[in-house]
């Protein structure tokens, strides 16, 4: 736990894209396939930065500049989380909203790269993107504030600390359980897996974040991929927090108990893919909405 | 003071030379001209007036007249005056842009005059310290905005506009006569020996929630907003959304000023009123197509927000809450401030789109940003800024109504300011998620993708009169993203004219002050990887080469521009969820048979609470009069009767009144 933040911090950029592989290996043994290796998004994005740029004569700067942005929010956003440490490299009171509203840079300007491209498909994923959203950002926010009112804390990593030196409420055992819940319904809506989105279709009339970025390739589809790479592990990481609330002793254990956790969330996210078919569109608003209610909740309980 | 009154003169003078001016070519230029000068004092004075202190200024010395004239400026007056000068001295170069060459042989220095009439205004009514000297100032704002308003008043929706206008403003200005009534009850109307009942206290601050309510465009009192809003010229419908409802505000602040410490409940009211303004304005505002409709509605939306944080703090006070208190007055003042920015921008952006279209309609435009790049990369920093996307400024404020409802948890346990902080949470979450579709469907729609008209592909870049007011906004946009800290510490003078001042305080405006530092850096940090990477990329592209080809799409060998999503479409999703509140009219023509002929759908979104409450009060009171036109025979001696009856009836009222006694 003594090790500096930026020690963190350089572990995650590198290790993000390995969460991909574990899902894809998940989806592969459910399956009874090989699986492709690891690995692969490593080879995917090493290729594709290789790559030149092909850009549609309609589309603008916003589109050239929207896959950085969402890099660039991924990077700030492991700053801003850590990872069985005590410490983040940005932490402050509040640093939760920071987080929140930094994704959501993310997402206007892709929204904005996906309309920029003047095709039916990609403004549809667009708007179907901001709804989703729209829902499950009560639900994000408020499952936060939720485990804020239990820990007393307002910043990620302060609340992540004070849930490890250990939940001695009896109202906390009921609101951690909720949160994670909660907070995984949002996990799997803001990074586009099942049974929100499909990340495997391109081409159905279903899909939503897969579908916004129909049009960018070579470099630019590189970035994306890292960027949704960052995102997986930031909201992966919040979850893995919070499912080792016991006290833990030694330098290291800690940080090894959490990253253990953190492929506990990982696979999950690929037990639910190969378990469950994606809903339909109807229907997920009020999974969402599910999700806003479960971290109400919480939040009803943590206050008595 | 001397900046202030200088600033004052020349606004006043200037309206007479404009006015005098009248159809000749230089009051085009005269108006900005003066109104800039005015600003610039203005600005200069009223900064001076927020570090250090308060003055006032009384030419006849009659304190307790009725109407004196007698102006007094304490921070929070300063802070206000502030914010308006900014906003109308850039109004006013954008202005004359807007203007020039479309003005269609219209008497342009009688518009001036009034502009700088409302400008001179709306500073008096933010300094007026006499109740009655107040309302003037009041009417003079309401009406010269009025007649701005009808600018184009040859148009038969925009004449229906003012008159709306013109109708709520002036029954605000009745609920805002009874409550001076009451506040000078005692006999004298100044505001410093304001003395409210405690029994009238509350009626008093019903009284004016109302009738400033109205002005500031609190839900259910918003209607006016988007009828005149749109109908005004582009430069006015800036100040007006930017600056004018601020008034309001002001209003609500100044009287819970005088108030001496607000009831509970106050606060609740506030909180909730927020929270129903703020998420029913911005879902309004996603269901309009008419580009400048949509900026009406997300101001009631942003009155919300100030609301919501208006209401934090008072919860804060009437518990004693200091963090809540100190964030939540914070929050709302740096709200008021960010808002006025960015509408204001976003406004000057949409009357750019509309000279260069010839329409408001969101549904004809498209791919403006390859025809008019400045103005289409100010509008979309706006738009970012009004999402509250860090790291521009509307983050800022709305982060220290988060900040507020958050620390309401977590330092002193109440289980009243636990609630205020759920409830504000939960409605700044759903406003943030809804602003984000509103706006992204906004600029995507109208800057973005394949024009969808002749008249948007052949769109041409606004003058530079017009696009240089928006840069300057578009940086204040980022400049005070990045200066929270600075700016949190300047409008405290602001806060504690309402909260007092106490050292607990001043360590939780450091403690926020650090968290803006924070945001400050994190958001630098944000721009310069943005920035780093960007010149990488390019780096790397320059050596391969980037083609350019059609939107591949899935392989579409010919796109066409009625692929596109439209407007509607986009935000269809979300307005058919909100349809018990919207009740869009939906008139859908679905292709039938094999091979379908013609197909059509049309929506439309009218405001709720002007079809379903206001619209119907009117017809009764119409239909009321009706009846007491019988009363109206055209004879002198069944006046003369009605007369000696009203007599009579206050004579027996007096009589039993002393008989009371």
């Amino acid at each position: 736990m003594n090790h500096p933040p930026y020690i963190h911090v350089a572990v995650s950029l590198l290790a993000a894209p390995f969460l991909f592989g574990v899902i894809n290996k998940v989806k592969a043994a459910f399956a009874g396939r090989k699986g492709p290796p690891l690995l692969q998004l490593y080879y995917d994005i090493v290729k594709l930065m290789r790559k030149s740029a092909v850009y549609s004569r309609t589309t603008t700067e916003i589109f050239r500049l929207s896959p950085l942005v969402s890099v660039a929010v991924g990077v700030l956003a492991v700053m801003t989380v850590p990872l069985g440490q005590k410490e983040s490299l940005i932490s402050f009171h509040g640093d939760i909203f920071f987080l929140a509203y930094l994704f959501g840079m993310a997402r206007f300007t892709t929204v904005l790269a996906a309309m920029d491209t003047g095709s039916a498909f990609e403004g549809m994923g667009a708007s179907r993107e901001v709804q989703f959203s729209m829902l499950a950002e009560p639900a994000l926010l408020v499952g936060l504030a939720a485990l804020s009112l239990l820990t007393g804390e307002s910043s990620v990593a302060g609340i992540l600390s004070s849930l490890r030196s250990g939940v001695d409420s009896a109202s906390g055992h009921v609101v951690l359980p909720i949160c994670v819940a909660s907070l995984f319904i949002v996990l799997l809506a803001e990074n586009a897996r099942i049974p929100v989105d499909d990340p495997n279709t391109h081409l159905e009339l279903t899909m939503i974040h897969e579908v916004m970025v129909l049009d960018h390739g070579g470099m630019d589809l590189g970035f994306i991929h890292y960027g949704a790479a960052l995102k997986l592990w930031v909201f992966s990481s919040i979850i893995a927090g919070l499912l080792v609330p016991v006290k833990t002793s030694g330098p290291f254990a800690g940080v090894l108990l959490v990253s253990a956790a953190l492929l506990l969330v990982t696979v999950s996210v690929g037990v639910v893919e190969s378990t469950m078919a994606r809903l339909r569109m109807l229907r997920v608003p009020q999974l969402l909405t599910g999700a806003t209610i479960l971290s109400l909740v919480a939040l009803i309980i943590a206050m008595r | 003071m001397i900046l202030f009154l200088a600033a004052l003169f020349v606004l006043l003078t200037g309206a007479l030379v404009t006015a005098l001016a009248g159809r000749r070519s230089w009051a085009n230029t005269a108006g900005p001209l003066f109104s800039v000068a005015g600003s610039v004092l203005t600005l200069v004075g009223s900064l001076m007036t927020l570090v250090d202190g308060r003055w006032e200024w009384m030419p006849s010395q009659a304190e307790n007249a009725v109407l004196s004239i007698h102006l007094a400026m304490d921070p929070l007056s300063a802070f206000f005056c502030a914010v308006t000068a900014l906003i109308t001295g850039v109004a006013s170069v954008y202005g004359s842009g807007y203007l020039n060459g479309h003005s269609h042989g219209k008497n342009l220095g009688v518009s001036w005059a009034f502009f700088l009439v409302l400008s001179a205004s709306m500073l008096l009514v933010e300094t007026a310290w006499n109740g009655i000297f107040f309302l003037v100032t009041w009417e003079i704002m309401s009406l010269s905005s009025f007649f701005l308003v009808v600018f184009d008043g040859e148009k038969p929706d925009v004449l229906k506009a003012g008159w709306i206008y013109l109708v709520a403003t002036h029954f605000a200005t009745a609920f805002l006569m009874v409550m001076f009534m009451i506040l000078g009850s005692s006999g004298s109307f100044s505001l410093s020996s304001a003395a409210i009942p405690p029994a009238m206290k509350s009626v008093v601050f019903i009284l004016a929630l109302i009738g400033f309510g109205t002005k500031a465009g609190l839900a259910p009192f918003h209607v006016w907003l988007p009828e005149a809003h749109p109908a005004a010229p582009s430069h006015v419908s800036a100040v007006m959304s930017g600056v004018m409802v601020k008034a309001g505000i002001y209003g609500i602040l100044r009287i819970v000023s005088l108030s001496g410490g607000p009831f509970l409940w106050w606060g609740w009211l506030l909180l909730i009123a927020g929270a129903v303004t703020g998420v029913g304005g911005v879902l309004f505002a996603l269901a309009q197509k008419d580009l400048k409709r949509l900026l009406a509605y997300s101001t009631v939306e942003n009155i919300g927000i100030i609301a919501l944080g208006l209401g934090l703090g008072l919860i804060g006070m009437a518990t004693g809450h200091p963090v809540m208190t100190v964030l939540g007055l914070s929050g709302c003042l740096m709200h008021v401030l960010n808002h006025a920015v960015f509408k204001s921008l976003m406004f000057f952006g949409a009357g750019s789109v509309l000279h260069a279209t010839g329409s408001k309609n969101m549904e004809i435009a498209g791919g403006l940003m390859k025809r008019m790049g400045r103005t289409g990369a100010f509008f979309m920093t706006g738009a970012a800024a009004i999402c509250a996307l860090p790291p521009f400024n509307g983050f800022v404020g709305e982060f220290l109504i988060y900040l507020g409802s958050f620390r309401a948890f977590s330092v002193q346990y109440k289980a009243q300011s636990v609630l205020a902080g759920i409830l504000a949470i939960s409605a700044l979450a759903l406003i943030g998620g809804l602003a984000a579709a509103c706006f992204t469907r906004a600029t995507g729609v109208v800057f973005l993708g394949e024009p969808r008209s002749a008249e948007a592909s052949d769109a041409v870049e606004s003058n530079l009169a017009m696009t240089a007011p928006m840069a300057v906004l578009a940086c204040l946009c980022l400049v005070l993203g990045l200066a929270g800290p600075f700016t949190l510490n300047l409008i405290q003078p602001a806060v504690q004219v309402l909260a007092g001042r106490s050292p607990f305080m001043d360590a939780i405006v450091r403690s926020a002050g650090f968290n803006l530092l924070q945001i400050s850096l994190a958001g630098l940090g944000f721009l310069i990887l943005v920035l780093v990477l960007r010149s990488v990329k390019n780096t790397l592209l320059a050596k391969r080469g980037a083609e350019q080809g059609i939107t591949w799409d899935c392989g579409y060998t010919a796109p066409d521009v009625r692929m596109q999503y439209t407007a509607s479409s986009f935000s269809d999703p979300v307005v058919t969820m909100f349809n018990a509140v919207l009740r869009s009219e939906k008139h859908l023509h679905r292709p039938e048979g094999l091979f379908p002929q013609s197909a059509s759908v049309e929506t439309r979104t009218s405001d709720v609470v002007l079809a379903r409450l206001f619209t119907p009060l009117f017809i009764l009171a119409a239909w009321a009069g009706d009846r007491l036109h019988g009363m109206k025979k055209g004879y002198n001696q069944i006046y003369i009767l009605y007369m000696v009856l009203a007599l009579f009836a206050l004579l027996l009222w007096t009589f039993f009144q002393g008989y009371a006694q």
